[in-house]
């Protein structure tokens, strides 16, 4: 197992967070999902994408499955599942306290 | 993703592939849909194949993804390496088979618990006191007075049953012409109960069936035999068979894997010992095998000390009743101490008589194995020497070490199935036929060789062992590998040859140990089979012939005389049973009125034409006339002149038995073997068959054994002709049994002939896979060296220091090994020394016969090796350097 990597972990936190709202996207979906929410700041690269995805899917923290759609091609979608919805919380609560020590390493210095 | 999953995805690696793809090409699609340019989402995208490995390494169990790949790699290898290959699976299979196959019989026989609840609470009574020449013997039989008392003395503490030894009888469902045989066994009535043994059909024994003499003829069906004689039809509960005047009912049948408890034996019908008549009121006969279910929480120790105590107070009392015996008869009666045997895997004759056999021939199958082992390490070496560079190509882009302990482990272990399949086949074939060779003609010993998990648990573990033991060792060496070592080329040779001469030892002193085995064993079946019997078997057949009741003499000599006439008889002669057969009867002998001897003497009841029917001289004297009867006048053998009246003229001298009446010799016969040919002659005395009681009548006769001698073709056909002839000269005659002296005879050498074939056999093994060992190691050698050789050549080596310089280090190494051997062998065989005849392992003769084969195969396995190394062209090596 590869160590997590503070940039790999806010990519988990990002995709978690994008299925709990919408769920059932597909890997492009999530990644113009990212791009379009940070205001074209964060982009998940394809590269990076997929390996977490499976990795996720792999540690159970989400669900895939194939659909057909209209023009009746095959896409791989993903859900939450309910240990995703535990691991999110953890994720965004050590996101809050991190980002918040940053902030006021940030002031005081 | 659960684990099995991740598993599914390594074994189904295609699939996923695809279905990565699948997702990736649907990603692209869906950014060119959404207006992006089709070359450059691809190329965003990046390369597939990367993605590919990336997402494969979270999709699939890591490790057995490298598993699936080392299997097709070592497979490849293997069949690169076709023929070394194979012959290491197959040396291997014959090892893993015969190894497989004797676990097998061991465990039917020794280990197998019984198919009874809690086997572990089961323990046999076994006495071990000094027979005559004061050696300790064990002996397993009880009176069934002394039963009851030990039983009531332990009550509460643990239940006793009572068996008799299971054997064939007579049985019959019909008419007397319609008698069969059954295996019948006569046991306690809460046997069942106590067994925990359930019913298949019916009811079964139980204690109230096994309380008063003769009161309950009912029996009992093993399903085995239910099976096989009624093919388990429902009706036979309720049925009769008879047996002598006995006539028993069918009450149930026990439950399925309930075959008796005699390893060996398949039990057909279970009765109450009550019906065993008036023996089970008499002190003096021992007839019964007693277990012993001790209680949970009871100790062993004080269990049978009280045992012992009650054992011991019988005897005391017993002995009080004995006259005219011999002082040391008592003396040893009372020394005798009782043991509780654990009996969870049953108790037989068998288990006692080839135990020993079996175990002596698993630790030379162990050893052949090795052997095997070390053949099958010398080629993962030299395999994995070959591998060298790759291994090192591997360390050098980052394998670890156990990666590459895994690709030679994983090779390894291929082997060991390969071979443990091929075995399998080899078992299977192979542990029935031994079964079959250890058969009596008339008893058939059946031992049921389950193919079970208990089988398949011990070749897995056999696998296993197999694989770390010949595979660890070159794992280890290659995976220790210096790549900048290898990679230039010039990595240390010699550490791996000297691995491989370390085994040569091993396998040098493995060989020389099956072989002195081997040897001693077939010296001893040899030196059996040249035993002088005294008499002459060849041509002789044995009727045991019954009647329905008693018949007057002149019925007996009316049906010799019908069996005379017929063709192809040459003598005919009547006898109370066959030489040899393993009854007897024996008695004591007084001389000059002194105290009886202390060596029985055996007798026999014969007619007057059995000298010469079984080739008997008679040395002095004259033998027995047709108005002989007894008791009056009495034959004796050369042994009992020697004992009794040595020095004198025996002819026309009397002698008394245990008690009156006197006897009188009328001739000297010469010495036969009686019983058993193992054993030494003793003194025999012969009787007429005929004899008459107090007031002087003729008694009537019940059963007897025919002898016939038939002109030298034995004409076919010619046993169903004697029963008919026998039964039509009076219907009241019956033969139960035919069997030829010859028989009767090999029935005694049984063990020693298998013992003898199956020594020779893995010993012919054992050399020829040390010397292929003895050959590759040579090979390799030579090969390795070429370079040094050459060289030697060049500047004027001569052809004998070539050939010094090939064979001095394996000479040391056989030379090492086969001392090795030695001490090993002699220190085995003290083990086994019950299982030789007149052979000694310490008979330089003994160790002769594996140290000339070891040096013959040595000479046969280096002679390719030293003409390869004599070939060796100097110009042609520098050239290629």
């Amino acid at each position: 197992m590869k160590k997590p990597d503070t940039l790999q972990g806010s990519l988990d936190l990002l995709v978690l967070k994008i299925l709990s709202r919408r769920p059932g996207l597909h890997g492009y979906a999530i990644m113009t999902a990212i791009k379009d929410t940070s205001g074209d700041v964060l982009s998940a690269e394809e590269g990076s994408l997929y390996p977490a995805l499976h990795r996720m899917e792999e540690a159970g923290w989400i669900g895939a499955e194939w659909v057909t759609k209209e023009n009746g091609r095959r896409a791989r979608i993903y859900q939450l599942t309910a240990t995703g919805k535990k691991q999110l919380a953890a994720e965004e609560k050590r996101w809050h306290s991190v980002s918040s020590a940053i902030n006021r390493v940030l002031l005081e210095a | 993703m659960s684990l099995w999953t991740r598993i599914g995805n390594a074994l189904r690696g295609d699939k996923l592939n695809r279905e990565l793809d699948e997702e990736f090409e649907s990603h692209i699609a869906e950014a060119i849909e959404a207006g992006r340019d089709p070359v450059e989402a691809r190329r965003a995208f990046g390369s597939h194949l990367r993605q590919r490995e990336a997402s494969r390494e979270s999709r699939v169990a890591g490790w057995l993804d490298g598993l699936r790949a080392d299997l097709i790699f070592g497979w490849r290898q293997l069949k690169r390496n076709k023929v070394t290959s194979a012959a290491a699976v197959l040396s291997l299979a014959l090892a893993m088979g015969a190894c497989v196959s004797v676990f097998r019989l061991i465990d039917a026989l020794l280990l197998r618990p019984l198919a009874v609840s809690h086997p572990e609470q089961l323990y046999e009574i076994s006495y071990e006191g000094p027979d005559a020449q004061g050696k300790l013997e064990t002996y397993d039989s009880s009176s069934y007075p002394l039963f009851r008392k030990m039983r009531s003395a332990v009550k509460g503490n643990a239940e006793l049953i009572a068996f008799t030894y299971a054997g064939r009888t007579d049985v019959t469902y019909g008419s007397d012409e319609e008698m069969e045989k059954a295996v019948g066994q006569w046991v306690s009535g809460w046997m069942f109960d106590s067994f925990g043994i359930q019913p298949a059909a019916g009811r079964l024994l139980t204690a109230n069936d096994d309380k008063e003499q003769g009161k309950e003829p009912v029996a009992v069906l093993s399903y085995d035999y239910w099976m096989r004689r009624f093919g388990g039809d429902l009706k036979v509960v309720g049925r009769t068979f008879r047996i002598g005047r006995d006539t028993y009912e069918i009450v149930g049948v026990a439950d399925k894997g309930f075959t008796g408890t005699e390893p060996g034996t398949v039990v057909d019908f279970f009765a109450p010992t009550t019906m065993m008549g008036a023996a089970i009121t008499q002190e003096n006969s021992f007839w019964l095998r007693t277990f012993v279910r001790v209680n949970r929480g009871v100790e062993i120790g004080p269990l049978r000390d009280q045992l012992f105590g009650v054992f011991h107070a019988s005897e005391l009392e017993r002995s009080k009743g004995w006259k005219n015996m011999p002082g040391w008869i008592i003396e040893n009666a009372l020394k005798t101490r009782l043991e509780l045997r654990p009996a969870a895997a049953g108790a037989s004759g068998l288990q006692k008589e080839y135990g020993q056999a079996l175990m002596s021939i698993g630790v030379l199958v162990v050893l052949v194995l090795l052997i095997a082992c070390a053949n099958v390490a010398n080629l993962m070496t030299v395999l994995a020497a070959a591998r060298t560079r790759e291994m090192a190509l591997r360390v050098s882009i980052g394998a670890g070490r156990w990666r590459l302990i895994q690709i030679v482990l994983v090779q390894s272990a291929m082997i060991a199935f390969f071979a443990a399949v091929l075995g399998a086949l080899f078992a299977g074939w192979s542990a029935p036929l031994v079964v079959r060779m250890i058969n009596p003609p008339d008893n058939p010993v059946r031992l049921d060789l389950l193919a079970d998990w208990r089988v398949l648990g011990f070749g897995i573990l056999l696998i296993v062992a197999m694989t770390l033991l010949f595979g660890l060792a070159p794992a280890l060496r290659a995976s220790a590998v210096k790549p900048v070592h290898a990679l230039k080329g010039g990595d240390d040779p010699h550490a791996r040859r000297r691995l491989m001469r370390g085994l040569i030892i091993a396998q040098v002193a493995f060989c020389f140990l099956v072989v002195f085995v081997g040897g001693l064993f077939a010296t001893s079946f040899q030196k059996l089979n040249h035993v002088p019997i005294g008499f002459s078997a060849e041509h002789v057949l044995t009727l045991d012939t019954v009647t329905t009741q008693p018949l007057p003499p002149a019925a007996w000599e009316q049906m010799t005389e019908s069996l005379r006439n017929l063709p192809g008889v040459e003598q005919v002669a009547m006898a109370g049973w066959p030489l040899m057969s393993g009854t007897m009867h024996n008695d004591f002998i007084s001389v000059h009125g002194a105290p009886p001897s202390d060596t029985l003497a055996f007798f026999l009841h014969i007619s007057p034409e059995w000298l010469e029917t079984m080739k008997i001289p008679l040395l002095q004297g004259r033998g027995f006339r047709a108005d002989d009867t007894n008791p009056s006048v009495a034959l004796v053998n050369e042994t009992f002149v020697k004992d009794f009246f040595p020095g004198e003229n025996s002819v026309g001298q009397s002698f008394d038995l245990g008690g009156p009446p006197r006897l009188q010799i009328v001739g000297v016969v010469g010495d036969v073997s009686y019983r058993r040919i193992r054993e030494a002659i003793l003194p025999q005395v012969y009787v007429p068959f005929i004899g008459k009681d107090k007031t002087g009548t003729l008694q009537p006769i019940g059963d007897g054994t025919v002898l016939i001698r038939t002109t030298a073709a034995a004409t076919p056909g010619l046993s169903a002709l004697l029963r008919q002839t026998v039964h039509r000269a009076r219907s009241e005659f019956r033969v139960s049994n035919i069997i030829s002296q010859q028989e009767l005879i090999d029935a005694q050498t049984v063990r020693e002939r298998l013992l003898a074939m199956l020594g020779m056999f893995f010993a012919g093994v054992a050399l020829l896979l040390a010397g292929i060992g003895l050959y590759g190691v040579l090979n390799y050698s030579v090969a390795q060296r070429q370079r040094e050789i050459g060289i030697r050549v060049a500047v004027g080596a001569q052809r004998g220091a070539i050939t010094r310089l090939v064979t001095a280090e394996i000479v040391w190494r056989v030379t090492m090994g086969v001392v090795a051997g030695t001490g090993l062998g002699l220190a085995l065989s003290r083990y086994i020394q019950a299982l030789f005849y007149e052979v000694k392992a310490s008979d330089a003769a003994m160790l002769a016969i594996p140290l000339i084969a070891i040096a013959v195969v040595t000479v046969i396995a280096t002679v390719p090796a030293v003409s390869r190394a004599l070939r060796i062209d100097p110009a042609e090596i520098l050239r290629s350097e």
